[in-house]
């Protein structure tokens, strides 16, 4: 079954976008299986096993296995109302190998026996005999040292699926109820829970178990101005995150309070909602932003988004390449620039630096999936591009002699390829704060959430929104404003960065669904950043008349 | 097998509903097979065929329902499958908007199923990629192309004799031709039911076309302009606006067709009277599901609640005719359940898109729109970049090729510009004419190729 498939089964048409989260092959379970163990670890070495062996007696050079068991919780409801409870597992086991030094994948699904798994394998080396035909490079496979068994589980505080669904329901209605009593006409909330259970192995001697773990709350209040037909919105200011349900315990630690309050490891739904239904009620009746030059104050919750489509895809080795050129595109950040070793990708404020290992954020895993283990490597230093995101397959292109360790699949049934990792920028290393880089600000608006986004196929273009706009004027917040979208490119734009927050601001912001590939693949991930400034940015008014 | 005949699945699911304890019970049953091949850089990167069959059965308690799947059939599994839905309805929280399920419908006959598409294996994808890598090679130009083909099968069945079945098949294939210094994009996405319909190789001609004749694009103002857009191009924007026809977010007040002062805008000229839109699910060039309502798709896959689909008018000369109203909705507001518009026909004109551009004195060809996002859903305000070939056209003729541009432009206000419609093609799956629009917001440009 495909994820279209289940949607339609499911027979939810207003939980019909929602489902397009889950992954291949999902199956609905009752909430407790969410709980049961799974396999045993010994039991997936054996299927492992059974897969290695298999590919290397029919001639692979290179194998590896990918032992995937994927549990979904989705929780949806709007008003008083409980529109539904999605409990889905996927479970099989993806073969990948390298024969006549080409690439052959495939996979099966509800695989517990060896035989199974072995004629899997004797598949994927079939196709990839069959493909070498084509073959127009051979694929070089960067070396890497095998790790014995290990595992990695996320630093989750309190697992999401041990909580009783009818707490989770429990806390949306009341945060929707406090919503309604606070002046919005409409809601609608949901809670992802997602939990990956991945074995990885292969020739190279890796035997890697990991439990990954995310949350994403997630609501949109609507305030209906019915006399003057106009309608408002705000989405929460929460961020998906690679934690438990722990992110749903409040913390005044976890809270960045100033013109509205921000989360930072820990999200406070129903104080966000309540100051989301007053803030759509008062973006209804807000000033239209006048167009002009302004200068930009944005919020982490707002950044990532602006970080992920203007460094974190540009940086993509395999988009560099041209392998994306018919469906996501290329990048302008060509390899001929990165040689000059000069080429200003931002301001001397600009240092970017990908990771698969910041706790809590929704990348970090142990190892990636080709057996790689994880680590932080920087991207663009002092405002110089100095590295890409790649694979094994690709680093000896920017001539490194190990992978950086973010290849990634989405599924059992999906062969893994390179996709981004946490893309972060770094914190300002003089102390600075939110208050003192607004205080310096004579004409500028400050900008929390995220909203509309759009930007060419090289990523030179780009088009963003927001949840909440404040006007700045002569160093003071006015207001608030509302139809405010900018637009920029991408160079310029990271080249009019004045000044950074420093680390107590930091925060994660991300998504569970960057697509990519033919057929599409979704990955999570988060972006780092503190509040940062950007001076004379063209904004525009969104508002017509129809 | 995952192709099941309609005597097939209709064994399976009657068996399934024979198990049944439950207030009420459907059963929705589907099976497909895909297949696809992928390549960049004027090489194979990777291709794949999958099969799958899943049944999905949901148990009714009052306003309490619960849906469990498997993949597997014999008698034992079934029966587990509908105890575990029975289950899963009585913990479940009562859904106040549950509607009992329809009784048996009567569904048309419609053509989505092409014998030519069910018979494409590894060779046939193989062979289609070259036809397309081949020629770009053989000019020094750069193909990256994806072609994925499905077969499939959706039977629907509840307790109270419900049944529907419908067959399907369908290709997508796009193809992006670059010129080796990059400076140079094309694209075709053509789509089809019947492979036999579809050549690679001509699609990818008309890409290779498109990106030596888009070289040294020259920059122009941003600012309003008269365009042509080409069916690739208009497809999403109509796509958008067509999803957001919906009764129930009008008349809730948060909608483009919420009418101030509360209710909808039913009945509104909102459009240029040359602006009708239509879905017909026995047109032959668009065959369709023949049911729909709660996530009936077009290739089948599920149908939902199974409300049969008809031939509807939702826009006529500029008038809103239809909007969308789910059961609940349309039983609150005592109307006819609507199911939304997939797969929809914009009716247009006889002229071609070499008639329209003839026609224009001055104004810009888009063949391509891409990263539409919505900005303003109050306004169907959407933005968005042109892409892979967009030409300066003056006195009837293309002159030269332009910088890509980024748009912010409402489809609503989009179709009361226009200027001229031509005949219309399949795109995306829809049916859309070339059209002719005056006054296009064009904000900023971009020298992305």
């Amino acid at each position: 079954m495909n994820r279209r498939d289940f949607n339609q089964l499911l027979g939810m048409g207003a939980a019909g976008m929602v489902m397009s989260n889950l992954p291949a092959f999902s199956r609905s379970v009752p909430a407790e299986a969410l709980l049961e163990p799974g396999m045993d670890v010994s039991k997936k070495k054996r299927l492992a096993d059974a897969a290695l062996n298999a590919a290397k007696a029919k001639g692979a050079t290179y194998a590896d296995v990918r032992i995937g068991r994927y549990l979904n919780q989705f929780v949806l409801t709007r008003e008083n109302k409980v529109q539904g409870i999605i409990n889905a597992e996927s479970y099989g086991v993806g073969v990948r190998v390298i024969a006549n030094g080409c690439w052959g994948f495939a996979s099966v699904g509800d695989a517990r026996d060896e035989s199974v798994v072995a004629k899997a394998a004797e598949t994927a080396v079939n196709i990839a005999k069959a493909n070498a035909r084509l073959l127009t490079e051979p694929v070089q496979l960067a070396p890497q040292k095998g790790f014995g068994e290990v595992s990695w589980k996320a630093p989750i505080k309190r697992n999401a699926f041990e909580v009783p669904v009818k707490e989770k329901v429990d806390l949306l209605l009341a945060a929707n109820a406090a919503a309604m009593q606070n002046g919005a006409n409409f809601v609608n909330n949901v809670l992802f829970q997602i939990n990956e259970q991945k074995y990885f192995a292969s020739t190279d001697g890796t035997y890697a178990d990991q439990d990954i773990h995310r949350i994403g709350p997630n609501f949109t209040v609507t305030a209906v101005d019915p006399a003057n037909g106009r309608f408002s919105t705000r989405n929460s200011l929460s961020a998906p995150m690679g934690m438990g349900y722990d992110y749903l315990q409040t913390n005044p630690a976890d809270k960045v309070t100033g013109v509205t309050t921000r989360y930072n490891k820990g999200y406070d739904m129903m104080e966000d909602i309540v100051a989301a239904a007053k803030q759509a009620k008062e973006k209804v009746s807000a000033k239209s932003v006048e167009a002009g030059k302004y200068d930009l104050i944005l919020d982490p919750s707002h950044m990532w988004l602006t970080i992920h489509e203007s460094v974190g895809h540009p940086l993509e080795l395999d988009r560099v390449l041209g392998y994306e050129a018919n469906y996501a595109g290329t990048s302008f950040a060509t390899l001929d620039k990165w040689q000059t070793k000069n080429f200003n990708y931002g301001s001397k404020e600009v240092n970017f630096f990908a990771d698969k290992i910041q706790p809590g954020s929704l990348g970090a895993v142990g190892w990636d999936d080709e057996g790689v283990k994880t680590k932080k490597w920087d991207l663009v230093k002092d405002g110089i591009l100095v590295n890409y995101q790649a694979i094994r397959d690709q680093v000896h292109i920017i001539g490194e002699k190990e992978s950086q360790g973010c290849c990634y699949a989405d599924n059992w049934s999906s062969v893994q390829f390179q996709r981004m990792a946490n893309v972060s920028l770094a914190p300002g290393k003089t102390p600075l704060t939110v208050d003192q880089m607004i205080k310096d600000v004579k004409k500028g608006i400050y900008i929390i959430g995220d909203g509309s986004f759009s930007i060419d196929q090289q990523r030179y273009n780009f088009q963003f929104g927001g949840q909440l706009f404040y006007e700045v004027k002569d160093g003071q917040i006015v207001g608030m404003l509302k139809d405010v979208a900018y637009q920029a490119n991408t160079r310029e734009f990271w080249n009019s960065c004045v000044a950074v927050c420093d680390e107590r601001d930091y925060r994660l912001g991300g998504a569970f669904n960057d697509g990519k590939g033919q057929p599409p693949q979704s990955s999570a991930v988060s972006h780092g950043s503190s509040t940062a400034r950007f001076n004379g940015v063209n904004v525009i008014n969104t508002a017509r008349k129809i | 097998m995952a192709i099941l005949s309609k005597d097939e699945a209709k064994k399976i699911i009657d068996k399934v509903l024979s198990y049944s304890k439950a207030d009420e019970m459907s059963v929705g049953l589907n099976g497909s097979r895909t297949g696809n091949i992928r390549y960049a850089r004027n090489s194979v990167s990777t291709s794949g065929e999958s099969d799958n069959l899943g049944l999905s059965v949901t148990a009714v308690f009052g306003k309490r329902s619960g849906t469990a799947t498997i993949n597997e059939f014999d008698d034992a599994s079934l029966e587990k499958t509908v105890r575990r839905a029975e289950e899963i309805a009585r913990l479940a929280p009562e859904n106040p908007e549950y509607m009992p399920m329809l009784g048996p419908q009567t569904y048309l006959e419609t053509a989505t199923y092409a014998e030519s598409t069910a018979k494409i294996n590894p060779e046939f994808r193989a062979q289609a990629a070259f036809d397309s890598i081949d020629p770009c090679k053989k000019k020094n130009l750069t193909a990256a192309g994806y072609m994925e083909d499905s077969t499939g099968f959706s039977a629907i069945g509840n307790s109270k004799g419900l049944f529907g079945y419908n067959k399907s098949t369908n290709v997508d294939f796009s193809i992006t031709v670059r010129t080796a210094d990059g400076t140079g994009s094309g694209y075709a996405n053509p789509d089809v039911t019947d492979i036999s319909k579809l050549s690679t190789k001509a699609s990818t001609e008309i890409a290779m076309q498109k990106a030596l004749a888009s070289v040294n694009a020259k920059a122009l103002e941003p600012g309003k302009y008269t365009v042509i857009l080409e069916p690739t191009a208009s497809v999403e924007l109509l796509q958008n606006m067509m999803r957001s026809i919906d009764a129930r977010s009008a008349d809730e007040g948060r909608s483009f067709m919420s009418k101030k002062g509360g209710g909808t805008r039913l009945g509104e000229k909102l459009f240029d009277e040359r602006v009708t839109i239509i879905t017909d699910p026995m047109n032959a060039d668009l065959p369709l599901s023949p049911f729909g309502g709660g996530g009936g798709g077009r290739f089948g896959g599920g149908g939902g609640e199974g409300i049969p689909q008809e031939k509807r008018t939702w826009i006529e000369n500029g008038v809103v005719k239809n909007l969308a109203y789910s059961r609940f909705w349309a039983e609150k507001k005592g109307v006819k359940p609507v199911p939304g518009p997939s797969g929809f026909i914009m009716m247009g004109g006889t002229q071609s898109l070499a008639d329209l551009i003839k026609s224009t004195d001055k104004g810009i060809l888009v063949t391509r729109f891409w990263y539409i996002r919505a900005v303003d859903p109050q306004t169907q305000l959407y933005t968005g970049l042109t892409r892979d070939g967009t030409f300066y056209i003056e006195n009837g003729q293309i002159k030269f090729p332009v910088k890509n541009f980024r748009f912010n432009e409402s489809p609503v206000i989009m179709l009361n510009n226009v200027e001229a419609l031509g005949k219309p093609v399949r795109a995306g799956g829809n049916l859309i004419p070339p059209m002719k629009i005056r006054d296009f917001t064009f904000t900023s440009l971009s020298d992305a190729v």
